[in-house]
């Protein structure tokens, strides 16, 4: 159970916590962010990383062991949630895994709402996959404070290893920075032993230094990732968001020691677009990074395209969305 | 490796572009290649082998072109001209279209041939060059196009021999040929000797779109061809490469008559201010220095960061060189490809190990002919690398305080090609771009260029645009000729009549009336004879005085347009209430009656440019790219002018308006032969808030001072409607520090009518600089 030991560890018990420091006002200030450059850095990438054949496969295979498998619907059942933590456990089929010698890859994690989280650790027991919960009145985080940090509290007692909070957006719009320190470290004592990942809601902050700025902050005040989007903005994951955001993680790294991770989340469905990810990833922040310790794609559709890649990487012949179990 | 190692390890791997197609069309064409001459292929005659750099491995037989070669091209290229020009603007535009089309029908056929044969990645032929150059060939289209519309009396060149370097073989061809065949010439172009691929698979494409006969000939070789082309007959050269072989370029051209665009080499500076986007400027490095290997003219080679954040750049950008990928230039995750060639490789070699410095190298650099990406810090202005251009992946850095000391670090070099700015304060950005020496400012990006905005330098960087209506231009001329000068000479005499008081001409230097150097004064007579006065005659200290008044001058440049305008309006309005005086004073000296209409028409020439300062300051070109691309114009800086001989005053005023509405300083040589209408205009320049040394007025021997100007060094521009003899001389001293000339090559133009104050003046009097400020929310 190689696989299963890679992708199943809980980041703290392989990477040192990152403790947070004090809010140190004079760097939020000087973060910036050249949107036009960072458009430019982000529209080249693709074009100067290129994976193919056998790496091509592998990388599909490590998004894989990187994804949040998500499903955070208003419909959402104790049935649906079992389907898809079983995906969660073979997101490949077996034969295809078997061909590219990776028989026991699974997710990352799979990522629900707090009513969903005990049967999801039912189902997946013993798989090592541990449960995300969004949290803090997801999408909006407009509940009463005390409320947000209970839910946490709750979620963690039922069994979520790691927590998805939502920042309070307004708090960046009217540059209440300290405001935004306080209920990310509020949010991160709520955790516990339980990783907290900061979602920035990046298509509601106006700016790219915007983003820079809450990136900064969420890292000073203890976040263990950060993430762009809870998929409901209209905007969600960019790869220009996300250069802003991990180099904000580089910085923090540099300056403190810590690795934090990174979790793009929304609107990243092709295998293509997952490999642009990772490389940009493997550029900016380093090999280290491509691990789920210290990285997630938030997607629900991804898997569905890295499967039938994966399966004309094996066979040499284009594949069917009807040839992989669904979630 | 196994998938799962890979899964562990999460490598690359490589990414190759297969050469398969682009080995093939070579094969197809024998390996061998002829000269492609009015529009055929001739059998290879003498050859010498191209090789793929990344590889050693030769490519194929290129042919070394005689001189009988060169002179059957020109005359292929002469023979089709005229038809090519009678065609027509739009049926022009649809070859042009053609060629745009067929570029990008074969766009990766000619990526990967121009990999095989530079060794630059693939990535960068196939998204920079081609990319590029196709965009080229339809803006051009559309220039054939319109071209009608907006000729203003202008013709085609003719012939026009084009020269270009291995750095972009074919982006540089599209530069040259397409604006070229938009305006009506033909060309003969030499490819650099090292890269004829890509300009042969383009001869081919020629013929695919029915291009006439002759209209595009090809010739192959080295520099010895080039020199035959430069020589021979042929009506404009346009040349890039290097500023040694610009310079005899120049010198070789002199007093031909031909027209002349260079754009040479560079050493631009990259400055990094305390508030920029440190990642995003650290990223912009990677496209200014390591793109194509540094193997770029206007590459940002000269980093200066401001001192407080030097060391935190310095080390994120160490931290981003770690991560280039050096090797196969056809990987199309390589970053940085195969130095063009072993003697460039050895060039950089040596030049980086005879200095000091910290330096900092990418490693995993393969063997062969590759150089590590490397950065060397800690180098005072004084290292002969932070002067010289390295043309390879080397940057060297230096530090600065404040933005005036950027500014003059940056400016601290005989280039003027290129120049970047990173700082996200609108206002820093702003006030820095316009005041940096060079032909192109980037904020905050690097490297930009589009067929819309102008390219091109200033200084021993060359002179010429390339881009945009100012690099169409380059390849028109006014439909007629003037006709030729006649010579003037001073009238003679021996008489002397007594004056009321003595009146001394002197020069006028520095906002002051100045004795001559020299202490001589030559004797002026009128046509009967008499004399009518002395007139200083200037020497070369003179000269050296005005230029240094004129260069210390500084606030005319800077000041507003609207306040040039009211000054040279105010002395119109001088020159006027003096009028029967300085026409009396006119006729006497030329000995007709012409002096009243000379000065109704010089103070009409005033308002003209009075008019025109606020009215020529450039525009905004439509790029892609979110942003602003400003073509702005700026004054020259100081320029020379020999005055003609004939209309001493409206000659004069004619030269001196234009140069100082747009805001140069200038020295000016009065006519030789009346040289007396100074006496009196120092008078009104005095009396006009003309501010000390924006205008010089020196008398004597033209030919004399004509070469002090032509050889100094803080002359940015000469120009000469002089006797014909002078224009070859200067154009050839010219070549010492590559000064823009405008000379008459001794045909004269009509001072009174439109020819005496044409658009040709306001384009002499200004240099281009592109301004790319691309913005983000």
């Amino acid at each position: 159970m190689q696989t299963i030991s890679a992708t199943g560890t809980l980041p703290q018990t392989v990477e040192p916590r990152n403790p947070g420091t004090a809010l140190d006002l004079d760097w939020v200030m000087r973060a910036t962010a050249n949107r036009s450059a960072i458009e430019r850095r982000a529209a080249t990438l693709p074009a100067r990383r290129s994976v193919k054949k056998d790496h091509q496969a592998a990388w599909l295979a490590r998004a894989v062991s990187c994804i949040d498998l998500t499903t955070l619907a208003g419909d959402d059942t104790v049935g649906r949630v079992r389907r898809l933590c079983a995906k969660a456990k073979q997101p490949v089929r077996a034969d295809l895994l078997e061909a590219i010698g990776l028989p026991d890859l699974t997710v990352g994690a799979v990522c629900v709402y707090h009513d969903m989280i005990a049967p999801a650790v039912e189902a997946l027991d013993g798989s090592g996959i541990p449960v995300a919960a969004v949290s803090t009145g997801f999408p909006a985080g407009l509940s009463p404070f005390h409320l947000r940090v209970q839910e946490i509290k709750e979620s963690v007692a039922a069994g979520a290893a790691e927590i998805d909070i939502v920042i309070s957006r307004r708090h960046v719009l009217t540059g209440n920075w300290q405001a935004l320190y306080d209920e990310m470290r509020t949010f991160r004592d709520a955790c516990g032993d339980a990783h907290v990942k900061a979602i920035l809601a990046t298509g509601e902050l106006g700016t790219l230094s915007n983003v820079a700025k809450a990136s900064l902050i969420c890292m000073m005040a203890g976040a263990d990732f950060i993430k762009t989007s809870t998929g409901k903005e209209s905007v969600n994951a960019t790869l220009p968001v996300s250069l802003v955001m991990i180099r904000a993680i580089r910085d923090f790294y540099d300056a403190t020691g810590y690795r934090v991770g990174y979790k793009p989340a929304g609107g990243i469905s092709k295998a293509k677009d997952a490999i642009t990810y990772l490389a940009l990833i493997k550029e900016e922040l380093g090999d280290r990074w491509l691990r789920p310790d210290l990285f997630r794609f938030g997607a629900s559709s991804l898997l569905g395209d890295i499967e039938r890649q994966i399966e004309h990487h094996v066979t040499g012949a284009y594949s069917a969305s009807w040839r992989h179990a669904m979630a | 490796m196994t998938v799962k190692d890979i899964f562990e390890n999460m490598d690359y791997g490589s990414a190759p572009e297969s050469a398969g197609d682009a080995l093939a069309w070579i094969t197809d064409q024998g390996a061998r290649f002829g000269l492609f001459i009015d529009g055929e292929f001739t059998a290879p005659g003498d050859t010498f082998e191209t090789t793929n750099p990344a590889t050693g491995e030769v490519l194929a037989d290129i042919t070394q072109a005689t001189a009988d070669d060169v002179a059957a091209a020109v005359a292929a290229a002469r023979a089709a001209q005229p038809e090519w020009e009678a065609i027509g603007g739009p049926a022009r535009a649809r070859f042009l279209y053609a060629l745009a089309r067929l570029l990008q029908k074969h766009s990766r056929l000619f990526a990967v041939l121009e990999t095989l044969d530079n060794g630059k990645p693939i990535r960068e032929a196939r998204d920079v060059d081609i990319a590029l150059a196709h965009r080229h060939f339809y803006y051009h289209a559309g220039c054939a196009q319109l071209e009608e519309t907006q000729a203003q009396g202008r013709v085609a060149q003719g012939v026009c021999g084009q020269i270009i370097p291995w750095n972009f073989p074919l982006l540089m061809l599209a530069w040259k040929v397409a604006p070229a065949l938009a305006m009506g010439n033909t060309v003969v172009l030499k490819p650099a000797e090292w890269t004829s691929l890509t300009a042969l698979l383009f001869a081919d494409i020629c013929r695919q779109a029915g291009l006439p006969k002759g209209v595009v000939n090809i010739v192959t070789g080295d520099g010895a061809v080039g020199e035959m082309i430069v020589t021979a007959d042929v009506d404009k050269i346009a040349f890039t490469g290097s500023t040694e072989v610009g310079r005899k370029i120049r010198q070789a051209t002199a007093g031909s008559g031909k027209s002349l665009t260079l754009e040479l080499g560079g050493k631009s500076p990259y400055i990094v201010f305390e508030d920029a986007d440190l990642d995003s400027a650290v990223e912009g490095l990677v496209d200014a220095i390591w793109f194509n290997g540094g193997q770029v003219c206007c590459a940002g080679s000269r980093l200066l960061v401001q001192e407080g954040i030097a060391d935190r750049f310095y080390a994120k950008l160490r931290a981003r060189m770690d991560k280039l990928r050096v090797g196969n230039p056809l990987d199309k995750s390589i970053d940085v490809g195969a130095i063009v060639h072993p003697e460039q490789l050895a060039r950089i070699r040596a030049m980086v190990e005879a200095s000091g410095g910290d330096m900092h190298q990418t490693a995993g650099v393969p063997e062969g002919c590759y150089y590590a990406p490397t950065l060397i810090t800690d180098l005072s202005n004084a290292d002969p690398l932070m002067q010289e251009e390295i043309f390879g992946p080397v940057l060297v850095a230096t530090t600065f305080r404040t933005p005036s000391e950027a500014i003059e670090i940056a400016n601290n070099t005989r280039y003027g090609l290129a120049a970047t700015v990173w700082s996200e304060n609108i206002n820093v950005a702003l006030d820095v771009a316009p005041r940096l020496a060079a032909g192109v400012v980037w904020v905050n990006g690097t490297n930009m260029f589009d067929a819309a905005a102008p390219f091109g330098g200033i200084r021993e960087s060359g002179f010429g645009r390339e881009g945009g209506p100012e690099g169409l231009r380059a390849y028109s001329k006014p439909a007629e000729k003037g006709p030729l000068v006649t010579e003037i000479a001073a009238f003679e005499g021996d008489s002397a009549e007594p004056q009321p008081v003595d009146r001394t001409a002197k020069h006028y230097i520095g906002g002051k009336q100045a004795r001559p150097d020299g202490g001589y004064a030559r004797n002026i007579y009128d046509a009967s004879g008499a004399l009518i006065g002395q007139s200083p005659i200037g020497n070369r200290k003179d000269i050296r005085n005005a230029v240094e008044a004129a260069r210390g001058a500084k606030g005319w440049s800077a000041a507003t347009a609207h306040n040039r305008a009211q000054v040279i309006y105010f002395l119109a309005e001088n020159l006027s209430a003096r009028a029967g005086e300085l026409a009396k004073t006119i006729d006497r000296m030329t000995g007709q009656d012409t002096g009243a209409d000379e000065v109704e028409v010089a103070v009409n020439r005033l308002f003209h440019y009075a008019a025109w300062s606020d009215k020529f300051a450039g525009d905004a070109r439509a790029v892609p790219m979110r942003g602003l691309a400003m073509a702005l114009r700026e004054p020259v800086g100081v320029i020379g002018a020999i005055a003609p001989n004939e209309f001493p005053l409206l000659g004069l005023v004619s030269v001196m308006a234009p140069a100082i509405a747009m805001g140069n300083r200038t020295v000016i040589v009065a006519s030789e032969a009346y040289p007396l209408i100074t006496q009196d205009l120092t008078q009104i320049l005095e009396t006009s808030d003309v501010p000390a040394g924006a205008v010089n007025l020196i008398t004597g021997p033209h030919a004399e001072l004509a070469a002090t100007l032509a050889d100094h060094a803080d002359v940015d521009a000469l120009w000469s409607f002089g006797a014909a003899a002078l224009a070859g001389d200067i154009e050839r001293r010219a070549a010492g520090n590559l000064k823009r000339t405008w000379v008459n090559h001794g045909h004269g133009r009509d001072w009174f009518g439109p020819d005496g104050q044409s658009r040709n003046f306001l384009e002499e009097a200004t240099e281009v600089k592109t301004v790319w400020v691309p913005y983000g929310a």
